[in-house]
């Protein structure tokens, strides 16, 4: 799946989450813009995770600030 | 002023705002005097203790003591040295035997706290490139454990197998892995549904490792934890537990039958880089477990304590963490940190001590006031408790 298609596949998956209904775009951070708290933060994992069928550990979830940077992520997960 | 110390603005806030309202500090209880296992004195007052971890009541145990001090007369105050150096007394290589007898295991290693044999053990047997699958709510020395090692770390929703399951399908082929659970979940008291995650976990050719801090003593026919009571110790690579609870003193402990176990003596820094645990420290200790071995009647009257205190919270009208009394843990959901603490201190005015607990301990964001039970509650003194909850949650606002 190339980056359009994945950026596509997560934007559907965040709606739910985004309660606020925040403008994501690529600089969008978790903690900050989306104001997503740790349970937030595992539940999404766990809908990323099934939804691509991959691991993000908590060692890559450390590096992943931004919305963008976790496009890359998955994207480079899926091999 | 802006320094390190800013980023803990946020928590000072919280904190003074709380106690700006007037209320006792629920973190700085200071016990005078300790009468039993389940009374102390604080603040001139007598206090029933309800939050000590204390299950067996170990801790005034005539034997116990006996044997603390006698070990202070002949070994001394402390070892000044680690285990693999000059801090290897007698006393250690027999709680470590007293450990092997009570498990039926093969190899016992005695750490000086229960959180640093997690944090060892963990941090040493999973290294970089393999996979530590684990529980959400872990208590904090198995995520410190994690976090020291150089594995990957993937939590998984609490007590969901399937959840622990996908992960553990997920790892690349040969990569090694690791799943760490505990028997009892310490901030709600419920238990771990073992046999089928394990199952699972040993399918997918993960080794695994069981917390049992919280059920050693009382759960299982000879008071060995959840993993046996539901008949899979066999299958536990590792168990870890502490001796801050059940038996009554400090220190903790890995046991296992893995065939090369004994070389985590030579490669488990907080194994080899802390002093051993004081010569009375482990005979207490030892002879502590070697009683808990045989002692069936008061693991059946801690359950009947359980039991009883579960139902009459409930009667009450109090929302508690487990529909069903699971373990020796009873907690009870507070509305809020405010109401909690005010809850706290209205039940420290009764006379009756608990612990509050609040996030990041607590599973989410939950405050929680949480009840330990002891072997040596009287029944009499149960129904105390209760009739003191009853009153001050009235007072505090949290019954109608």
């Amino acid at each position: 799946m190339d980056r359009a298609e994945t950026a596509a596949k997560i934007a559907a998956l965040i709606e739910p989450f985004n309660k606020k209904g925040v403008a994501i775009t690529d600089a969008s951070t978790f903690a900050g813009d989306l104001e997503f708290d740790s349970l937030t933060v595992m539940d999404f994992v766990a809908e990323i995770e099934d939804a691509f069928d991959i691991i993000i550990s908590m060692n890559q979830q450390a590096e992943i600030e931004n919305y963008g940077q976790l496009i890359d992520a998955v994207v480079k997960l899926q091999g | 002023m802006t320094d390190l110390f800013s980023k803990f603005d946020p928590l000072i806030e919280q904190r003074r705002a709380l106690l700006s309202t007037g209320v006792t500090d629920p973190f700085n209880l200071v016990m005078e005097k300790v009468v039993s296992p389940t009374v102390a004195m604080c603040n001139g007052r007598e206090t029933i203790l309800l939050g000590t971890y204390n299950y067996m009541g170990m801790t005034f145990d005539p034997d116990v003591i006996a044997a603390g001090k006698q070990a202070l007369d002949d070994f001394g105050a402390g070892t000044t040295g680690s285990r693999v150096l000059n801090g290897t007394y007698a006393g250690h290589r027999a709680v470590e035997d007293a450990l092997k007898d009570f498990y039926g295991m093969d190899h016992a290693m005695v750490f000086s706290t229960g959180y640093q044999a997690n944090l060892g053990i963990i941090s040493t047997i999973a290294g970089k490139g393999d996979y530590i699958v684990l529980d959400i709510d872990s208590h904090a020395s198995i995520w410190d454990g994690c976090k020291m090692g150089d594995a990957e770390v993937v939590p998984f929703k609490h007590n969901d197998i399937e959840a622990m399951e996908k992960r553990l399908k997920r790892i690349p082929e040969g990569a090694g892995k690791l799943v760490v659970l505990e028997g009892v979940y310490s901030m709600l008291g419920d238990i771990a549904p073992l046999k089928e995650m394990i199952a699972v976990a040993k399918k997918h050719g993960a080794m695994v490792l069981v917390d049992e801090a919280h059920s050693m003593g009382f759960i299982g026919p000879n008071g060995r934890g959840v993993a046996e009571d539901q008949g899979c110790l066999d299958d536990v690579d590792f168990v870890i537990g502490t001796f801050s609870k059940s038996v009554g003193t400090v220190g903790g402990f890995c046991v296992s039958n893995h065939p090369k176990f004994e070389i985590m003596r030579l490669v488990c820094r907080p194994y080899v880089f802390t002093a051993s645990l004081p010569p009375s420290v482990v005979a207490t200790a030892c002879t502590s477990i070697r009683k808990l071995m045989h002692a069936g009647d008061k693991r059946a009257h801690l359950w009947e304590n359980s039991r009883t205190l579960h139902k009459g919270l409930r009667d009450a009208g109090f929302t508690l963490g487990t529909d069903e009394p699971q373990s020796a843990i009873i907690a009870v959901i507070m509305p809020d940190l405010e109401r909690g603490a005010l809850m706290w201190e209205a039940l420290l005015e009764e006379g009756l001590y608990v612990n509050l607990a609040r996030p990041p301990a607590t599973p989410a964001g939950m405050t929680l006031l949480r009840c330990s039970l002891c072997a040596e509650h009287s029944a009499e003194q149960v129904q105390t408790i209760i009739g003191m909850f009853e009153r001050a949650g009235k007072r505090a606002g949290i019954l109608g």
